[in-house]
């Protein structure tokens, strides 16, 4: 009788050899080559292990620097973001805890400052590199989707804030940090040219812009590039739902006032 | 449907011998030829079922006529008690902020759904409230009273599921739920009284808190009888049809517009002291 082939699941990222007694359970965990605890483990930092994780070669230094820079400026995007906003109300009702990083990432996955955004501004980056007339056109004549999607349509200039006044100082100082730790052209033609593409897009550099032109320089894809800056700014909705769950929902904006009803039948 | 034994040996064998082997009643897709579940051809066999008599045959072992007063019940009760528009209650807010930042509906929807499983409103109260039924009646077969069985309640967790609510005390849900359940003809069982009993205590007792509607539905649902863990799972789709129109209101409002949050809208109690960080602490 032959025996059906069993189905594999195939990566490129991991292998692992089996404990002698127990086929379940691995004895050594092998990613890209390296021997995740025989080997990694007390030697690489959690910067390099994502870049490992993502690229399956070790960084450079001003690889990891560049990564280490960003991942700081994404850890907390602050409690009036809209992602921590949503890991928030997750606390304040006492939530699973998991559920908060859902809603974290739910809503930091939409293309207001969000994983989409970085998928689409890399594709920017992709089509105009550093040719600002190619900015200039990409920029006044956004391409549009014909067939249906499930993401709404971009609204915006992706990677610019359509919503702001001015570059605010944190990401003007965030992409002057990662320009002069680069050793590529992105970063520092995005840095001298930021207030060009900014009267382009007729509205500031947003962090989100600088992110993806980082993830951009350091060559991850945009597929890449979109879940990493999910992954990077959860933690700061992780502590920032534990702090609401343990202050409750009365201390937490209801905003009882800011909904005016347009078409309210009155009392019955 | 066959029940599948958790019997099994544990360890590496109860590992080997579920490689590649799922044995189950519950259901089965045969790809391009038929859908099975619970031993029922659902295109021959569940023709005339509607999609909530078919959520309930997934979760519960009833009879088509208990299904069908069952699913009466909880569609009525979901519209009246759980599926509110309004996009300031947290789970909601979580879909109006995936509106207002243009992530998909879906993944906005799936995660206020997730936020619904929340202590103060949502999943636990539900599956709590009548978990306390359950336990509140064999308490009173042993010998307890509702007075006593409410104190060691709330001593013991300082919240009777079903009673007290936040925001407001007051719950609009009672009346139109009450008059739906007569409409439909629900039995008012043991958990139902019960739950009226309770009430009744509170209201002679200097304690502030009032039954809310998920006492209600609950006793509705345990007198229908439905388990604590049936409720569960039954009422894990309950928000959703208030969900949706959030998002997609928010959608429709300029982007970036609901509720935003100035930064003098923060008051940190933190340290106001701007400190400088030292490359290593020691």
């Amino acid at each position: 009788m032959s025996e059906k082939k069993n189905e594999t699941i195939t990566t490129k990222i991991w292998r692992e050899t089996p404990e002698d007694d127990n086929p379940f359970a691995a004895s050594a965990c092998y990613c890209a080559g390296y021997d995740v605890y025989g080997d990694l483990l007390g030697k690489i930092t959690l910067v390099e292990y994502l870049w490992l994780l993502f690229k399956l070669e070790p960084p450079t230094k001003t690889e990891t620097l560049l990564l280490e820079g960003l991942a700081v400026a994404l850890a907390n995007p602050g409690p009036r973001d809209h992602s921590v906003h949503a890991a928030m109300s997750a606390g304040v009702g006492g939530s699973t805890r998991a559920s908060a990083l859902m809603a974290a990432i739910a809503v930091g996955a939409g293309s207001l400052g969000g994983g989409r955004e970085i998928y689409t501004t890399i594709q920017y980056w992709q089509q105009c590199g550093t040719d600002i007339d190619a900015w200039r056109e990409l920029l006044h004549n956004p391409p549009r989707e014909e067939r249906a999607d499930v993401w709404p349509e971009m609204e915006h200039s992706p990677g610019f804030d359509p919503n702001g006044a001015s570059c605010p100082t944190p990401v003007r100082q965030v992409l002057a940090h990662l320009a002069a730790t680069s050793n590529g052209e992105i970063l520092p033609w995005l840095r001298d040219h930021r207030q060009a593409l900014e009267a382009l897009a007729d509205s500031p550099l947003a962090m989100s812009g600088v992110a993806a032109a980082t993830l951009h320089e350091l060559k991850f894809s945009p597929e890449q590039a979109e879940i990493l800056f999910i992954l990077l700014r959860l933690p700061g909705a992780a502590v920032h739902a534990l702090e609401q769950e343990r202050t409750g929902f009365n201390q937490f904006p209801f905003f009882g006032d800011g909904l005016t009803l347009t078409n309210d039948p009155g009392p019955v | 449907m066959d029940k599948i034994s958790k019997e099994l040996d544990r360890g590496p064998k109860l590992l080997k011998d579920s490689e590649d082997n799922w044995r189950t009643g519950m259901g089965a897709w045969f790809p391009g030829e038929r859908v099975v579940l619970k031993g029922k051809d659902i295109f021959t066999e569940l023709e005339n079922v509607s999609w909530i008599e078919y959520l309930l045959r997934g979760i519960t072992d009833k009879n088509d006529e208990e299904l069908s007063k069952l699913a009466k019940l909880i569609e009525g009760s979901w519209r009246i008690c759980t599926s509110f528009p309004d996009p300031r209650l947290w789970n909601n807010r979580i879909c109006a902020l995936a509106g207002t930042v243009r992530s998909t509906g879906n993944l906005g929807i799936a995660a206020g759904m997730a936020v619904s499983e929340a202590t103060i409103y949502g999943l636990k109260p539900i599956k709590g409230g009548m978990d306390f039924l359950f336990r509140a009646k064999n308490a009173l077969k042993n010998g307890s009273t509702i007075e006593e069985l409410v104190k060691a309640e709330l001593k013991a967790y300082r919240v009777v599921p079903g009673y007290g609510r936040p925001v407001t005390d007051k719950d609009e849900r009672i009346g139109p739920l009450l008059k739906f359940a007569k409409a439909v003809d629900a039995n008012i069982g043991e958990y139902t009284n019960l739950a009226f009993q309770i009430e009744e205590y509170f209201l002679n007792s200097r304690y502030k808190y009032r039954m809310n509607a998920s006492a209600i539905t609950s006793s509705l649902l345990a007198d229908a009888g439905l388990t604590p863990e049936e409720y569960y799972y039954t009422a894990i789709p309950c928000f959703l049809a208030g969900m949706i129109p959030c998002y997609i209101d928010s959608l429709n409002h300029p982007l970036g517009s609901f509720f935003p949050i100035p930064t003098t809208r923060l008051r940190s109690t933190g340290s106001h002291d701007v400190r400088l960080w030292k490359q290593h602490h020691e």
